[in-house]
């Protein structure tokens, strides 16, 4: 243990801490917020006493239970969206990798599509058909991100599939989950698991950007994006306050991207 | 006559992550003005190091730690970057061993030959590509007046590895470092460079330091040969004095590596084992194999030779069935024809045929341990579980001359080379075949690890009964090995027939020139076959 | 020269194709949804007469595929239909805002990419100084921070604390070109920051890349300087991935005006689809997605023109 902090770069431990810190926030929040996350506790706008750390918000609520909630609502939720992302696109992109064929070609066209069009204006456009709601969002992010975790495990599945011990593992006549599971995911697991970071990195700030446009996550439910958007006139006073759960999504993306940057430079290390 | 490059207790280090290592250790070199140094060894040997270090430069991770390196009466050791500069390009050149990756894919040839020239001030551009022009007719380029207007990619490689000896030749330099410049060229195209690099370096009477770890290439070019091993110089004599005598028990078993040789034994009047039979194959629309027929008798080896894209690699694949082969041919086992597609062909035959690869690092999964490679096909084929699988573990183990204690246990990624290709020899024995197909397995080895695995498949050959397709480029592997030789190039057999009958004339032109381009270690092979024009130099391939 | 005309037709035509896929796809979305569109626009106090009227002027009541024909016609001729919200021409409501997006866009681009191209070249020249290093913290935490984050820092510190910029960026035909300029500068920065960081750990990625080759090592042995061998030999052959990620920048600028014109109220096409999205106005998406796609694709058509023509290889292959 001791030698993991010795061996760790400080960014890195810098970034699992922040990591740590917001699950044990979001998972707790009901315990660790002093008010409820709709409550309402007293007047719009109030400044920043010992009573509300934070002051209150546009309709009265606590601040700072707000981005306790927060924690909850906007990070599970990139969580979750990442996770669907990530199954269905790196089984797919690995299975295609391997098979080639129609189910390539298929997949490979439908994802070109995909990333033809801008992933905000896709959102946009997609949202307006099924209207703004949490599932929907969950969906139409999810399904925009698949496209280039596929393209990300097709690439790095192709890699491995051309080498000999794949081929060798063909001629004994493995069956294909043996050469996914056995062959090839062991070679592409650091790879995916560092992409796994960035992209929740960039569906956090999606679904932050679009909470913020007030076509993500719908009040009263508490979260960053739209906390910023309901407080804005604040900043044209000289008030911070708004500011506080747009630099808690700054934070913990920075904290990712330091042990994402960490982790690829082990997984590159190890090759050498 | 005074030295031209001095190097006095050179030791070089490297870093890397669990701190560093010599790689140089303590060399001395002299070399007179004209003198072309041959240095040999085998990889990790540090004959590269020290060829860059003679002209003051390490790459990056390394540094010269201690000693001295006096070019003419320059120190380089220490010396200021803009000192270097100077010398680079101008004084001291340098040639790489592979031309396509060092030449700027951006910029025409002729534009790579005078920026040296420009850069050092000692030439007009104009003086710079007459110049270009002139060596390049030198080195037997066709076309001399228009190829250097070429781009890289539209020359081919034994062009520009010519073309790169020009370049290096632009400033009229003192010294010239090859770095294994014929090493990724085949036979019949490196002779071209050879003949053409020696009659330049000779001409312009330019000392030169040639490095390689081909010992028969080294005794065409070299006037002296060093030796190096681990960093340690092992001797150093003149080239003819070396070849006849070397002292060193090192040296001498690197010479001995050249003359294994398999007994002749008579072609047996059976049953093929493999019956190829007018196999066509394709890759789109090209056609990569082209009504192939030979036969492979049981308990022979079979070498199939030929240069690069002669299609020998897709005669593996379509007899493996990775590739199906076009319609029309067959290819039958026992007499029975197998399906074209892998997808079709029952464990038995999957099982009957192994296959061993060229390169050590990819055959083998770099995630797994020794055991799981070695022990899936005893499940798989076998059906082998717990003491049983042990057992014969370490049994297979023993039989590649592997200790089980030691490596059962290893990751993949901790094993050398040579241990690889050993256990991608178990693999394949693992499954109890009948024929298994080496792919140039001893291709990306050093000579002495490479004589030991060819020693190690001869004698499971013999204790198995095994059979044998060699894919090989080189004749010294056929010699050492091969029963009956196939000859094959642009997909078509050229020649086949017994080892005996393919290696003495008649021969047809190809095979002829094949044969003849082979380097002997023999310092007057080179004169006496450009004497004999067996080889017509000018042909562009 | 031939081959390259090919090439790029050949791109335009795919592109060409992808638009038709979405829009028909957004198309088929719309059809698909339970709710009836007209009820829920008119609200539910309307009568099924009015309803029904409203249908028939929108056209609802004709076959799906018609009605597609008919739009994909007007798209050729210029006209988007009309916008169920508010009745307007589409064509009318998004020409003077396309405009303003075009030149915010543009604004923050003609300084962005020069910046960050000669910065990642430096960073490049100058590896593993401080100045590098810092510019490699400075890369990271941009690409971590929500531009609605550094539109209210820049708002707070440069028209709040230190009255120099005005915080909302409002302009219209009439103002002029410098004035237009000095409104829209801390959106113009805003987008600025947001792209600078990743053009420059590309460039400087990229040419770092190209300095492992082995034609560097060659051109440093002939005595090649430092700087020319990165500007002469590395950089050419480091274009194609630049270019690239110049090109994704700048598409990049065009779709994240949306989030930035949203916070300085900036009347460009982004409020334009954000109003549109949240009351479902699909002539209006249809139209403004449309063209964000087009802008979107055909910078990826152009970069990948300008990476063939910088390699003689592929050049000479197109």
């Amino acid at each position: 243990m001791l030698r993991f902090f010795k061996t760790t770069p400080p960014t890195a431990l810098l970034g699992l801490f922040i990591i740590l810190s917001v699950a044990i926030m979001g998972v707790f929040a009901p315990f660790l917020a002093p008010y409820g996350e709709t409550e309402v506790v007293g007047a719009a706008y109030m400044p920043w006493d010992s009573v509300h750390l934070l002051g209150t918000d546009n309709l009265g609520r606590d601040m700072l239970s707000r981005v306790i909630y927060g924690a909850r609502n906007t990070v599970g939720l990139a969580l979750l969206t990442t996770a669907i992302a990530f199954t269905v696109g790196a089984t797919l992109g690995i299975y295609a990798a391997l098979k080639g064929g129609w189910v390539d070609q298929v997949v490979s066209r439908a994802v070109d599509v995909l990333m033809a069009v801008p992933p905000l204006i896709l959102a946009l456009m997609l949202l307006a058909i099924v209207g703004p709601s949490i599932p929907n969002m969950v969906l139409v992010i999810a399904v925009i991100y698949v496209a280039p975790v596929f393209r990300l495990a097709r690439a790095s599945s192709m890699n491995i599939v051309v080498l000999d011990f794949v081929q060798a593992a063909r001629l004994r006549g493995e069956g294909n989950l043996w050469l996914i599971s056995r062959e090839i995911l062991p070679n592409i697991t650091s790879t995916l698991v560092a992409e796994f970071g960035l992209r929740f990195c960039f569906v956090f700030l999606f679904i932050a950007a679009l909470s913020f446009l007030g076509l993500g996550i719908q009040p009263p439910t508490a979260d960053w994006g739209s906390m910023v958007k309901e407080n804005a006139t604040l900043i044209t006073f000289g008030d911070i306050t708004p500011l506080i759960p747009a630099a808690a999504i700054a934070v913990l993306t920075i904290g990712i991207n330091f042990v994402v940057d960490w982790m690829l430079h082990k997984a590159s290390g190890l090759k050498d | 006559m005074t030295n031209i490059l001095t190097v006095r207790d050179l030791h070089i280090q490297a870093r890397h992550k669990h701190g560093t290592t010599e790689i140089v250790k303590g060399i001395d070199l002299d070399l007179k003005p004209g003198e072309v140094l041959g240095l040999v060894g085998e990889s990790g040997a540090g004959k590269s190091t020290l060829g860059l270090a003679a002209m003051g430069y390490t790459r990056d991770g390394c540094r010269i730690s201690s000693g001295s390196i006096r070019f003419r009466d320059q120190e380089l050791v220490g010396a200021s970057a803009s000192t270097l500069r100077h010398l680079h390009g101008n004084s001291i050149a340098y040639v790489a061993q592979s031309a396509a990756a060092s030449f700027n894919p951006s910029h025409r040839l002729i534009d790579q030959f005078t920026e040296a020239p420009l850069e050092h001030g000692v030439r007009s551009r104009k003086q710079a590509e007459a110049d270009a022009i002139q060596l390049y007719r030198e080195m037997q380029l066709p076309n001399p007046e228009e190829i250097g207007f070429r781009y890289p990619y539209q020359v081919s490689g034994g062009q520009l590895q010519r073309a790169m000896t020009a370049m290096a030749m632009s400033c009229k330099p003192d010294l010239i470092i090859f770095d294994e410049p014929t090493t990724a060229l085949d036979v019949t195209t490196q002779i071209e460079v050879l003949a053409a690099i020696r009659k330049v370096v000779k001409e312009h009477n330019t000392a030169a330091i040639y490095i390689t770890h081909d010992l028969a290439v080294v005794s065409q070019m070299a006037d002296r040969i060093m030796v190096l091993r681990d960093g340690h110089m092992v001797e150093t004599a003149p080239t003819e004095e070396m070849l006849a005598n070397p002292k060193e028990d090192y040296t001498k078993s690197l010479w001995a590596v050249r003359t294994l040789h398999r007994e002749t034994r008579p072609r047996p009047e059976k049953t093929p084992l493999l019956a190829i039979d007018k196999v066509t194959a394709h890759y789109g629309e090209f056609k990569a194999l082209d009504s192939i027929s030979f036969d492979i008798l049981p308990q022979r080896t079979v070498a199939v030779v030929g240069e690069s894209g002669s299609g020998k690699s897709t005669l593996a694949k379509v007899i493996t069935g990775l590739l199906p082969h076009s319609p029309g041919g067959e290819i039958r086992w026992q007499g029975e024809a197998l399906p074209p597609r892998l997808q079709d062909r029952d464990k038995t035959i999957l099982r009957d045929v192994q296959m061993i690869y060229q390169m050590p690092d990819t055959a083998l999964n770099p995630r797994h341990r020794v055991r799981d490679v070695v022990g899936r096909p005893l499940t798989f084929y076998l059906g082998l579980h717990g003491a049983e699988k042990e057992e014969r573990l370490r049994s297979l183990m023993e039989q590649i001359e592997l200790d089980p204690d030691i490596y059962l246990n290893r990751r993949i990624t901790e094993l050398s080379g040579g241990q690889k290709q050993r256990i991608g020899i178990a693999r394949a024995l693992a499954a109890e075949p009948r024929f298994i197909i080496c792919d140039e397995v001893t291709s990306a080895l050093d000579q002495l690890v490479a004589e030991g695995i060819l020693k190690l498949l001869l004698k499971l050959q013999e204790k198995y009964g095994l059979t044998y397709m060699f894919i090989t480029h080189d004749l010294a592997t056929v010699e050492a090995i091969a029963d009956d030789v196939v000859v094959m190039q642009h997909g078509k057999i050229v020649e086949q027939g017994t080892r005996d009958e393919v290696f003495s004339p008649p021969h047809p032109d190809y095979s002829a020139r094949l044969l003849a381009s082979v380097p002997e270690m023999d310092p007057h092979w080179l004169d006496r076959v450009l004497a004999e024009q067996k080889i017509d130099l000018l042909e562009n391939n | 020269m031939s081959g390259i005309q090919k090439l790029v037709l050949r791109r335009i035509g795919l592109g060409i194709v992808t638009l038709f896929i979405v829009s028909l796809l957004i198309f088929i979305g719309v059809e698909l949804l339970p709710s009836d569109l007209a009820q829920e626009i008119l609200g539910q106090a309307a009568t099924p007469e009015t309803v029904a009227a409203f249908r028939r002027e929108l056209g609802l009541d004709q076959p799906a595929v018609i009605r597609y024909l008919e739009w994909v016609a007007g798209v050729f001729q210029g006209d988007f239909g009309v916008s169920l919200a508010n009745r307007r021409d589409v064509a009318e409501l998004v020409a003077p805002r396309l405009k303003n997006t075009m030149f915010l866009a543009g604004y923050a681009a003609a300084i962005a990419v020069p910046v960050a191209v000669t910065l990642g070249i430096l960073a490049a020249l100058f590896r593993n100084s401080i100045f590098d290093r810092l510019a490699n913290v400075f890369a990271l935490s941009s690409i971590s921070l929500p531009e609605f984050f550094v539109a209210y820092v820049l708002i707070l510190l440069f028209a709040v604390n230190i009255p120099l910029f005005p915080s909302l960026a409002r302009i219209d035909d009439a103002t002029p070109f410098i004035e237009a300029l000095y409104r829209t500068f801390l959106p113009a920065l805003t987008l600025i920051l947001v792209v600078i960081a990743h053009m420059m750990r590309m460039t400087r990625a990229a040419i770092i890349n190209v300095l492992a080759e082995p034609y560097i090592e060659m051109a440093r042995l002939k005595g090649v300087p430092r700087y020319k061998v990165i500007l002469r030999h590395a950089l050419p052959n480091a274009l194609p991935p630049i270019i690239n990620v110049v090109a994704i920048n700048l598409a990049y600028l065009i779709v994240g005006v949306v989030v930035v014109e949203v916070v300085f109220v900036y009347p460009g096409l982004g409020q334009l689809l954000v109003d549109a999205v949240a009351k479902r106005d699909f002539p209006v998406v249809q139209a403004v997605g449309l063209f964000f796609a087009a802008t979107y694709i055909s910078l990826n058509i152009l970069a990948d023109v300008l990476s063939i023509l910088s390699n003689p290889r592929l050049r000479a292959k197109a």
